[in-house]
C-alpha cells in the first residue's frame, strides 16, 4: 500500500532546510564522532518515530518511577544504618526516648526528624516504590489488552513480568528494612511462609534469619539484596526492555496511512525527547508532593520491632495485598501425612498461587500463538472489543487479583462500610472461584457485542437521533455513513480464523496427521474465535450503502426542513439550518 | 487549561475530550474526600460529691431511662431463650455508668448491636445522679479523680518523658492490637470494632480501662496499676498534640489507605498527565502565509476533530 | 493487510503447520485513506499566538526557578528535630521542601510538555519497519558459522568430552548452594531445653515454676488481683536479663495472654486443672504464620488475629472458630507460687508458633 507523503510537511520552517557551517551542536558531535563513532547509529535513532496517545506513556511512568527511586534511594543510603545491633534511641522523636530498638530503625527515625529534608525523600521513595509497581501493572494490561505482546513481542512481555517480580520483591524487601513494627510484622509473616515450605522450611528460615527467628541478619541481608542484587536486575532488565522496543519499534494504533509497515508518530529529537523528559519532571513533581502532603509508613508512631506487640490493620504494602487475601480467606487446612505436617493454608496462597499467577501470565503470549499458529509480525494494535476472549482472560485474572486483594483489606473495608469480617471473608471464599468466571463471561459478551455495534455503524451509519414519520405515520431514526476514517478505523483488524481438525491439507490434497493436541486446540480456537463478529467484506459493506442511499432518497426530500433540535436550543439561529452532517 | 489553550485560534466544540467530565468528577471526589474529617469536642465533667440527693435523682432517672432493659433495680433482663437483654448493673460501679452514659453510648438506641459512641442524652449533673444509684447498688469502681489520669504536676521533665515514654511502650502491647497504632480503631470479629481514641475524653479512656465496657478486656488496677494507665493516657494525649510530621494522616490506617492514595492520587493524576501529553493539540484552518511554495494543501481541509485522534 | 502478501516463512520446521491464509483473505472492505495532510496550529501561523506561548512556557521555567528558591529557603528556615516549625498542624519543613520541590518539577514538566505541544515543529512521520529477523543471507551465514564452529570443535563426535563437560558444569551448581551452609545453624543445632533455645523450647521451661511477670513493666501477677474480663500481656520472668537477639527470640516464643474467666464459662483445656481459678494463660504467637495476638472479646472468649483474622475460642482450648489457622494456640499450664503469683508449671508442651514439616516429630 503507497502512502502519499507529498502532503506531509516536513517542518515547521517556512524556509528549506540546507547543508550549512556546522553548528555548535554539530561541532560537539563532530567531536564525539571522531572519538566514539556513533554516527552511524545514531543518524536513526535520533529521528526515530515513535507514535503518540496516552496509553503508551503508562510505562514511562514506571520507568520514570525508577529513576526517582535511584535517586531517593542514593540519598537514603547515606544516613541509613542497617544493622540489627540494638541501642537505645535518643534523638529528637521523645516519645521513643530511651527505649532499646535496633540501629536500622534508630537511624531510621533519626533519618526523619534530624535531617532536613529526609523524611520527605522517605516517604517520595516509598510513593515512588508504590508508584513503580503500580504503573508496571497499568502497563501490562494495556499491552495485553492491545494485543502488543504479539510477534515479535514475546520476550519483552516475559521481561516485562519478571520485572513485575522484581519489583514486587525489591518493594518487601525495602519496606522490611525500618525495623519498625508493621515491618517486623511482614517480616515475622514471611518466617512462617518459609516454614511452612514442605522438608526444608526450618531449615531455610534458620538460614535466612542466621538462627531462630528474627536473629540479628535478617536486616544486613535483606539491605544488600534491596541495594545491590534486585536493583542490579532490575536495571539490566529495563535495559534489555528498553532495547527490545527500540528495535522492534513501537506498536501503533491503525488509522489512516498507518500500516504494519511503518510507524507514524513524532521524532525522538525534539518532540518525543520533549514529551517523556518533560513526563519525568511530571512523575518526579508528583511524587515530591506526595511526599510532602501525604504522610507515608509513619515509622515513628509504629515504634520498634517487638515479636510481642502488633497493631490493628496489619498490612503489606499494597502490591503484597493480594497473597496477604489469600491467606486470610483459606480456610484452615493443615494435615499432618506420616508425622509431617503440611500447612496448605500458607502454602497454597503464598507457595503456590502466586507463582502460577505468574506463570500464566508469562504464558499467556505462547499459549494464544500455539492455538493461533499465526507467525506474523503484528505492529498495529488491536482494540480490546476486537479479541474478546483474550480481554475477557485478562479482566479475569484482574477480578481474581482484585477480589484476593480487597480481602487482603478485609479489616479496614469491615470497619469503614460497618460489615463484618467473618461475613466478608465468607463471601470472599466463594467470589474468589465465581467472580472471575463472571467477570469472563460478561466481559466476552461486552466485547462482542461492542463488535454488533461497530459492525451496525459500519453497515447502517450511525445514529442521528433524528426521528422521522413517514407518510403512513411510521417512526423511524436517521441513519448517517460515518466518515471514512472512522469506517476504515473499524475495519483495521484481521479476520479471525477458527482452527478446525484436519483443515490443513498438504501438498497433495490429503489430511495433514493432526499432533495429540490437535483437538484441544480447536476447541480453544473455536472458544477464542467462533462468536467473535468478523468485518464485512468490500460486497457486504457496498451492498449496505447502497441500501442505506436509497433510504437517503427517500427521506432526502425533508433535508432542511426539518427540526434537529438545534433550533431550539438558544445558541444556533433558526435561519439556514442544516441537518448534522449533511454538510 | 483555558490560560494554556487562550492562542485557539478558532475553538472547537468538541475539544474538551470525552473523559474530561470523569475528570473533574474525580477531582471533586477527592477534594471532598480529602476534606473528610471527624472532630469531636468533649466537654470537661466538674467532679463533685454524690450524695442520697444524687442516688435518689439518680434512681428516678434510672426507672425511665434504663429500667426497661437493666431491670427495676439493676438485676438485669433475660431474655426468653436466656441470653441477657440488658446485663445487670449491680456490680458494674459509677465509672461504668460514667463511660457508658457520658459518651452517649447507653441509652442504646436498639440492643444487640455495639453501643456506639453519640452526642450524650444526659447532662453532666444527670450522668452523676445515675452513677451515684448504680454504685448504690453494689461494689465497682467509682469515678476516677483528674489525677488518676494526669501526670502529676511535680515531676521533673525527664521523669515526665519517661512516664510517656513507658506509656507508649504499654499502649503498643496492649491496645494497637485492636485500636491501631495511632489509635484510629480496628475492626473484630463478627461485625464489632474497636472504636477510635482519638479525641476520647482522658477520663473516659480510663473508665474503659478500669471497667472493659462491651466487648473490651478489662485493664483492673490488678492488671496495669494506676500509674501505668495513667501514662498511657499521657502517650495517647502527648501523641495527639504531635504535628502531622509527615503531611496529611490518610486516616493512620496502614498501608490500605496509603494504596488507595497510590492508585487513585499518584496513578490517576499519572495518567492524567498522560492524556493531556498525548491530547491532540488545537488546529486552526489558516495556513502559513507561505505555505504555497512547499506545501500545497487542498482546499476544505477536514475539521480538524475528525482527523486528529488516532484512535 | 498488505502484509499478509509478504509472508516470508520464516523458521524452518514451522512453516509445514502453519494455516495458510492467503486463498482465503476476502478484499479489504475500506482502503487505507492514507495520511492526512498536515493542519497547522494556531502558534505555527499566528506570530502573536507563537509569542504568546513562548511567553507561557518561559513563564512556567520562571516559577519553576522560584519554588526551587523557595525550596531552598524553606530548608534553612523550618526547623526540624525536638522543635519543630508547623503550619496547620503539619510539619512545615517536610510539607514546605516537598510542595516546592514538587512544584519546582512539575512546572518545568508542563513547560516542556508545553513547548512541545505549542512551538516545537509537530508534523508526524512516517518511518518504515524492518522484521525482527535478519536477513536470509545473514541467518544462512551464521548457522553455517556455528555449524562449522560445532563441527570444528568436535562437540558432536567425542561425546565423552561432551558429557564429561555437561557432568562437570553441572557439579558446579553444588558449590553455589554447599556455599550457603553457613547462613545460619541447622534447627537441631539450636535446641537446648536448659536455655529455651530452638524450636521446640521456650523460656518457660528452663525451670519449673517460672513466674508469669507483666510484658514492658516485668512485674508479677498475682492471680487473685485479676477480675473477671481483665486480659494480661505476659513474658516470662528473667526476660528481661537477656538482650538484643536473644531476647528478641525469646520473646518471640515466649509471649503469652493472660486471661480471666468465670470459672464456669471454661468449656474445655488443653490440660486438665491448667487453670488457677479461671486464669488461663495461651501463648500469644499465632498457630497460622506467627502474629502475635491479642484482640481479646471479654464477651465472647474469642481472641482475634489482626494480620488474618483467626479466631480462637479462650474458653474452649483456643479451638479455631475462624479463620486460617490450622491448629490452636498452645495453653501454658499455670499454677501460683508461694507468694500468690502467677507461675508456669512447665514449659508449652508443643511447639509455638507457625507450623513446619517436622513439627510432629
Amino acid at each position: 500500500m503507497s502512502i502519499d507523503t507529498s502532503k506531509v510537511a516536513d517542518s515547521n520552517t517556512t524556509t528549506p532546510a540546507s547543508a550549512k557551517a556546522p553548528s555548535k551542536a554539530g561541532a560537539v558531535a563532530t567531536w564525539a564522532d571522531d572519538r566514539l563513532g556513533l554516527g552511524t547509529s545514531m543518524k536513526k535513532q535520533l529521528r526515530k518515530v515513535f507514535p503518540d496517545h496516552w496509553s503508551f506513556m503508562l510505562g514511562e511512568i514506571a520507568l520514570w518511577s525508577f529513576v526517582v527511586l535511584l535517586l531517593s534511594g542514593v540519598f537514603l543510603t547515606l544516613w541509613f544504618d542497617p544493622s540489627m545491633a540494638e541501642a537505645e534511641y535518643q534523638g529528637s522523636y521523645d516519645p521513643l526516648r530511651g527505649v532499646e530498638m535496633s540501629k536500622a530503625m534508630i537511624s531510621t527515625v533519626e533519618l526523619s526528624f534530624d535531617v532536613r529534608g529526609g523524611l520527605l525523600m522517605r516517604q517520595m521513595h516509598h510513593w515512588a516504590a508504590h508508584l513503580f509497581i503500580a504503573s508496571m501493572l497499568i502497563h501490562m494490561m494495556r499491552v495485553y489488552f492491545t494485543g502488543a505482546y504479539r510477534k515479535p513481542r514475546e520476550l519483552n512481555w516475559v521481561i516485562g513480568c519478571l520485572l513485575i517480580l522484581l519489583g514486587s520483591l525489591e518493594g518487601f524487601t525495602g519496606y522490611s528494612l525500618p525495623d519498625d513494627l508493621l515491618s517486623g510484622t511482614g517480616v515475622r509473616a514471611a518466617d512462617g511462609f518459609l516454614k511452612a515450605t514442605p522438608v526444608v522450611g526450618s531449615y531455610m528460615s534458620f538460614f535466612l534469619f542466621g538462627g531462630e527467628f528474627p536473629g540479628d541478619a535478617i536486616i544486613p541481608r535483606l539491605y544488600i539484596i534491596h541495594v545491590l542484587l534486585i536493583p542490579g536486575l532490575l536495571l539490566g532488565l529495563i535495559a534489555a526492555h528498553m532495547l527490545l522496543l527500540v528495535y522492534h519499534k513501537h506498536t501503533q494504533w491503525p488509522g489512516p496511512g498507518r500500516t504494519e509497515e511503518n510507524v507514524v508518530g513524532y521524532p525522538m529529537l525534539p518532540v518525543y525527547a520533549a514529551k517523556a523528559g518533560g513526563f519525568f519532571f511530571i512523575v518526579f513533581g508528583t511524587v515530591a508532593l506526595l511526599g510532602g502532603l501525604l504522610s507515608i509508613n509513619p515509622v515513628w508512631k509504629f515504634g520498634p520491632y517487638d515479636p510481642t506487640k502488633v497493631t490493628a490493620g496489619s498490612q503489606p504494602d499494597w502490591y503484597m495485598g493480594w497473597p496477604d487475601g489469600l491467606l486470610r480467606i483459606i480456610p484452615g487446612w493443615e494435615s499432618v501425612i506420616g508425622g509431617f505436617t503440611i500447612s496448605w493454608n500458607v502454602m497454597l496462597p503464598i507457595l503456590i498461587v502466586p507463582p502460577l499467577m505468574l506463570v500464566i501470565l508469562i504464558a499467556l503470549p505462547f499459549i494464544e500463538s500455539w492455538i493461533t499458529k499465526d507467525d506474523r509480525e503484528h505492529h498495529l494494535l488491536e482494540r480490546p472489543r476486537n479479541r474478546p476472549t483474550q480481554t475477557a482472560v485478562m479482566v479475569s485474572l484482574m477480578t481474581f487479583y482484585g477480589l484476593a486483594w480487597a480481602a487482603g483489606g478485609n479489616d479496614i473495608i469491615a470497619i469503614k462500610l460497618h460489615l463484618s469480617i467473618n461475613q466478608i471473608t465468607y463471601f470472599m471464599r466463594v467470589m474468589i472461584f465465581l467472580g472471575p468466571l463472571i467477570a469472563f463471561i460478561i466481559t466476552r459478551r461486552w466485547c462482542i457485542s461492542l463488535q454488533r455495534h461497530d459492525e451496525q455503524t459500519l453497515l447502517h451509519g450511525y445514529e442521528t437521533g433524528i426521528i422521522m414519520r413517514s407518510p403512513e405515520g411510521g417512526y423511524s431514526e436517521r441513519h448517517l455513513p460515518i466518515s471514512n476514517d472512522a469506517a476504515f478505523r473499524i475495519t483495521a483488524r484481521d479476520r479471525d480464523e477458527v482452527y478446525a481438525v484436519g483443515s490443513k491439507v498438504d501438498d497433495n490434497g490429503v489430511a495433514a496427521p493432526g499432533g495429540k493436541l490437535d483437538g484441544l486446540r480447536a476447541k480453544l480456537s473455536t472458544l477464542m474465535y467462533a462468536d467473535n463478529v468478523q468485518k464485512p467484506t468490500a460486497a457486504e459493506l457496498e451492498e449496505a450503502h447502497h441500501h442505506a442511499e436509497h433510504e437517503h432518497e427517500l427521506t432526502a426530500a425533508l433535508d432542511g426542513r426539518v427540526a434537529d433540535g438545534h433550533q431550539f436550543d438558544g445558541h444556533h439561529a433558526v435561519e439556514g439550518e442544516t441537518l448534522r452532517g449533511d454538510h | 487549561m483555558r490560560l494554556l489553550n487562550r492562542s485557539a485560534g478558532r475553538l472547537s466544540r468538541h475539544r474538551r475530550g470525552p473523559l474530561a467530565g470523569l475528570v473533574v468528577l474525580l477531582l471533586g471526589l477527592l477534594l471532598t474526600g480529602g476534606l473528610y474529617s471527624v472532630l469531636s469536642p468533649g466537654a470537661q465533667a466538674d467532679e463533685t460529691s454524690t450524695s442520697a440527693e444524687d442516688v435518689q435523682a439518680g434512681r428516678e432517672l434510672f426507672l425511665v431511662g434504663c429500667a426497661f432493659c437493666h431491670g427495676q433495680n439493676g438485676e438485669g433482663v433475660l431474655t426468653q431463650s436466656g441470653t441477657q437483654y440488658g446485663p445487670p448493673l449491680t456490680d458494674v460501679g459509677a465509672a461504668s455508668v460514667d463511660f457508658q452514659v457520658g459518651t452517649g453510648r447507653m441509652p442504646m438506641a436498639q440492643p444487640g448491636q455495639q453501643a456506639v459512641r453519640k452526642p450524650p442524652v444526659y447532662n453532666d449533673d444527670e450522668v452523676r445522679q445515675l452513677a451515684a444509684y448504680v454504685d448504690s447498688l453494689g461494689t465497682g469502681p467509682a469515678i476516677p479523680d483528674a489525677s488518676a489520669y494526669t501526670l502529676p504536676d511535680d515531676l521533673t521533665e525527664e521523669e515526665r518523658q519517661e512516664a510517656i515514654t513507658r506509656g507508649g511502650q504499654i499502649f503498643l502491647t496492649n491496645c494497637t492490637a485492636c485500636h491501631n497504632f495511632d489509635g484510629s480503631g480496628g475492626a473484630m470479629p463478627r461485625g464489632g470494632f474497636a472504636p477510635t481514641l482519638r479525641g476520647v475524653e482522658a477520663k473516659h479512656i480510663y473508665e474503659a480501662l478500669l471497667t472493659g465496657p462491651q466487648s473490651m478486656p478489662s485493664f483492673s488496677d490488678g492488671n496495669l496499676t494506676p500509674d501505668e494507665k495513667r501514662d498511657v493516657i499521657a502517650y495517647l494525649k502527648t501523641t495527639e498534640e504531635k504535628p502531622g510530621y509527615a503531611g496529611f494522616s490518610l486516616g493512620s490506617l496502614g498501608p490500605v489507605s496509603e494504596g488507595l492514595a497510590a492508585w487513585l492520587i499518584g496513578i490517576g493524576g499519572l495518567v492524567g498527565a498522560a492524556i493531556w501529553i498525548a491530547a491532540h493539540t488545537t488546529r486552526t484552518d489558516r495556513k502559513k502565509p507561505t505555505d504555497h511554495t512547499r506545501v500545497n494543501l487542498p482546499s476544505g481541509t477536514p475539521d480538524p476533530d475528525q482527523t486528529g485522534a488516532a484512535s | 493487510m498488505s502484509d499478509l502478501n509478504k509472508h516470508d516463512g520464516s523458521g524452518p520446521g514451522d512453516s509445514d503447520d502453519r494455516v495458510d491464509r492467503t486463498p482465503a483473505v476476502p478484499e479489504e472492505p475500506i482502503a487505507n485513506p492514507g495520511l492526512h495532510p498536515h493542519t497547522w496550529r494556531p502558534t505555527d501561523v499566528d506570530e502573536k499566538a507563537s509569542r504568546r506561548a513562548e511567553r507561557q512556557v518561559a513563564t512556567l521555567f520562571g516559577l519553576s526557578a522560584v519554588c526551587t528558591v523557595a525550596f531552598v529557603i524553606s530548608y534553612f528556615t523550618l526547623d526540624i528535630g525536638t522543635n519543630w516549625t508547623t503550619f496547620g498542624g503539619l510539619g512545615a519543613s517536610t510539607l514546605f521542601l516537598g510542595v516546592f520541590l514538587g512544584l519546582a518539577l512539575m512546572l518545568i514538566g508542563i513547560g516542556i510538555i508545553q513547548w512541545a505541544r505549542k512551538l516545537m515543529a509537530d508534523q508526524e512521520i512516517v518511518e518504515m519497519r524492518h522484521p525482527a529477523r535478519s536477513s536470509d543471507a545473514d541467518r544462512e551465514a551464521t548457522v553455517a558459522a556455528l555449524t562449522i564452529g560445532i563441527e570444528e570443535s568436535g562437540i558432536g563426535k567425542h561425546k565423552l568430552v561432551r558429557r564429561s563437560l555437561l557432568l562437570s558444569v553441572g557439579f558446579l551448581g553444588l558449590p553455589a548452594v554447599v556455599m550457603l551452609r553457613d547462613l545460619g545453624p541447622l534447627p537441631k543445632d539450636v535446641a537446648n531445653a536448659a536455655e529455651g533455645t530452638g524450636l521446640q523450647h521456650t523460656l518457660w521451661g528452663v525451670k519449673p515454676g517460672v513466674r508469669v511477670v507483666r510484658d514492658v513493666v516485668g512485674t508479677p501477677i498475682r492471680a487473685s488481683d485479676l477480675q473477671i474480663g481483665d486480659l494480661v500481656n505476659a513474658v516470662p520472668e528473667g526476660l528481661f536479663d537477656l538482650h538484643g537477639t536473644e531476647l528478641q527470640a525469646a520473646k518471640a516464643k515466649g509471649a503469652v495472654i493472660v486471661v480471666k474467666l468465670a470459672p464456669d464459662e471454661i468449656k474445655s483445656q488443653q490440660g486438665d486443672q491448667w487453670d488457677v481459678g479461671g486464669v488461663l494463660c495461651y501463648s500469644k504467637i499465632c498457630s497460622h504464620v506467627g502474629c502475635p495476638i491479642s484482640l481479646y472479646e471479654r464477651t465472647t472468649h474469642h481472641v482475634l488475629c489482626p494480620c488474618h483474622q483467626s479466631t480462637f475460642d479462650l474458653a474452649d482450648s483456643a479451638k479455631v472458630v475462624f479463620g486460617p489457622a490450622g491448629r490452636p494456640l498452645p495453653q501454658l499450664a499455670l499454677d501460683v507460687d508461694d507468694e500468690g503469683f502467677l507461675v508456669a508449671q512447665h514449659d508449652f508442651l508443643e511447639p509455638v508458633g507457625p507450623s513446619y514439616w517436622e513439627r510432629e516429630r
